[in-house]
């Protein structure tokens, strides 16, 4: 029995410390193609990043803004009702512009990027793995990475903090919608306080965490994709694990940074 | 021997390829000549999937060494692998076409990465191999919309449209009707004597290998059974070559103590 355990644990540390070493080789790889592969003879397509960056980032717009609305009506709504218990309403504003810049806009978008775009890279890679295009790319010799990982995290690279910003603005004008009124002001008058209260550091904090995650997302799908074995089965296993090992990577980044920001 | 050397495309010895504790190549040596059409014959777990994976270079040997076209592809660094990708062609079994893209583009998809030719260039080259594999006119349809035989002509295409000194060829008939598959035999003389190309197929239909072959290789078992001409494999004395020829059923031999063993060790 205790044999049998150890033998468990020692096979899942081995696979995982595996797992982490293939995360950051697939990444230096990635980079490298990105950074040298022109140079090389082994560039990385524009259009195939540009297709990516549309796929990642264009197509998701949509449902940013309609969640990132939705989550700064919620967070005036909260914060008007706690901080009204304290008779610190005039707090409200720079609350809710300090939370949404440095940890909602990010947060929402990095979790729903990873359940629209994390999966799509592990199913993606992971159906072209099974049915051996992988294999074909290679002996053509066309590196996968540099073919398949390399365009998306260019893209994820690009589009991430561009979401990320946008969801911070959609996000301020939501929570404007509810607290103006019930702080008796304007929206425009409601968005020019919290541009006056908003510093640079918040924007870039956010932004900071957005770049994280893009690397996080992307790594975690594609690799994920890459190690697909088993059939039709095995890439809805693997997507769904990108899908909650990428968000769980990023909430843990995510607590990481604003642990060590905050201090 | 300077003279044959220079005439081996392939030269294999004593792979060695285990999956987990089952040994699947024991020992093979193996060469393939310039010019020549040879057919890795054998049966459903022969181990040839896993030679022709070796030859490809997608698995790396655990013994033994693989040396083509003159590069030892163990120790071949990333520039040197490049350069012998660019000289030889896989058809791989189901195509492998990448379903993302038309037939025209998985066709020109070599030449896109790795030439510096413009658009109407590899327009045209990408046009004529599939005139040679009887595709003209279907360079716009989706691998989806493909019929399998003629996914397999596409992924044929796709092979030799950097002009292979080398082509593999896995599994060319399966899956196909008799007359596509012959039609898929003729084409794979038709290259050898066209492109003068080297063709290791690995199949394990007898009719189609003794129909292209120049020699065969039958393997079993992850071991190579005889290595001749069409004439020699068929009068063989080896009585697994004859058993493999003539559809008869394998004697199974059961080892008790073996058995036992099997029926009762636990899983690790």
């Amino acid at each position: 029995m205790v044999t049998a355990a150890l033998d468990r644990l020692g096979r899942r540390t081995v696979s995982t410390v595996a797992g982490f070493g293939y995360g950051a080789m697939v990444l230096v790889e990635s980079l490298y193609f990105l950074v040298f592969g022109r140079a090389r003879g082994q560039r990385v397509r524009w259009s195939a990043i540009a297709e990516q960056m549309r796929v990642v980032g264009i197509d998701a717009i949509p449902i940013v803004c309609l969640l990132s609305l939705t989550v700064g009506v919620m967070l005036a709504i909260q914060f008007i009702a706690a901080l009204r218990e304290f008779g610190a309403e005039t707090g409200v504003i720079i609350a809710i512009a300090k939370s949404i810049t440095r940890e909602f806009g990010v947060l929402i978008t990095g979790i729903l990027v990873a359940g629209r775009s994390g999966s799509a890279f592990a199913a993606r890679i992971g159906s072209m793995n099974v049915s051996q295009e992988v294999d074909a790319l290679a002996v053509m010799g066309v590196d996968p990475v540099r073919y398949l990982a390399a365009p998306a995290l260019a893209a994820m690279l690009v589009m991430l903090p561009c979401l990320t910003l946008l969801a911070d603005v959609v996000a301020v004008v939501g929570s404007g919608l509810y607290a103006g009124p019930m702080l008796d002001m304007s929206l425009f008058n409601y968005l020019q306080q919290t541009i006056e209260l908003i510093k640079p550091r918040d924007l870039l904090e956010g932004l900071g965490k957005s770049v994280v995650f893009a690397v996080l997302i992307t790594l975690v799908g594609v690799c994920t994709g890459f190690s697909v074995q088993g059939g039709a089965e095995g890439v809805g296993r693997a997507t769904t694990r990108a899908v909650v090992w990428s968000i769980t990577a990023i909430i843990l980044a995510d607590m990481a940074f604003s642990f060590f920001l905050n201090r | 021997m300077p003279a044959t050397a220079a005439d081996t495309c392939i030269e294999v010895q004593g792979l060695e390829a285990w999956y987990g504790r089952r040994r699947i190549l024991k020992g093979i040596d193996f060469s393939v000549q310039r010019g020549e059409i040879r057919v890795i014959m054998g049966g459903s777990g022969s181990g040839k999937s896993t030679l022709l994976r070796h030859l490809i270079g997608l698995n790396r040997p655990l013994a033994g060494t693989v040396n083509m076209l003159g590069i030892d592809l163990a120790h071949a660094g990333t520039e040197e692998l490049l350069h012998l990708r660019q000289q030889i062609g896989v058809s791989f079994q189901g195509g492998a076409l990448i379903t993302s893209l038309d037939v025209e583009d998985n066709v020109s998809l070599p030449l896109r990465e790795h030439t510096q030719l413009d658009e109407n260039t590899v327009r045209i080259m990408a046009r004529m191999k599939l005139e040679i594999v009887n595709l003209g006119g279907f360079q716009n349809l989706m691998p989806s919309q493909l019929s399998g035989g003629m996914i397999k002509r596409a992924a044929l295409a796709r092979a030799i449209v950097m002009d292979p000194k080398l082509l593999f060829f896995d599994e060319p008939s399966a899956g196909l009707d008799p007359v596509v598959s012959a039609e898929l035999d003729e084409l794979i003389l038709k290259l050898r004597d066209a492109l003068r190309m080297t063709i290791v197929v690995v199949t394990h239909e007898l009719e189609s290998a003794f129909r292209i072959a120049d020699t065969i290789t039958v393997l079993d078992h992850g071991e190579i059974l005889i290595t001749g001409t069409v004439a020699e494999v068929r009068n063989s004395p080896n009585e697994r070559v004859q058993d493999l020829l003539n559809r008869r059923p394998r004697d199974l031999v059961v080892d008790p103590d073996e058995y036992l063993k099997r029926l009762t060790e636990e899983d690790d």
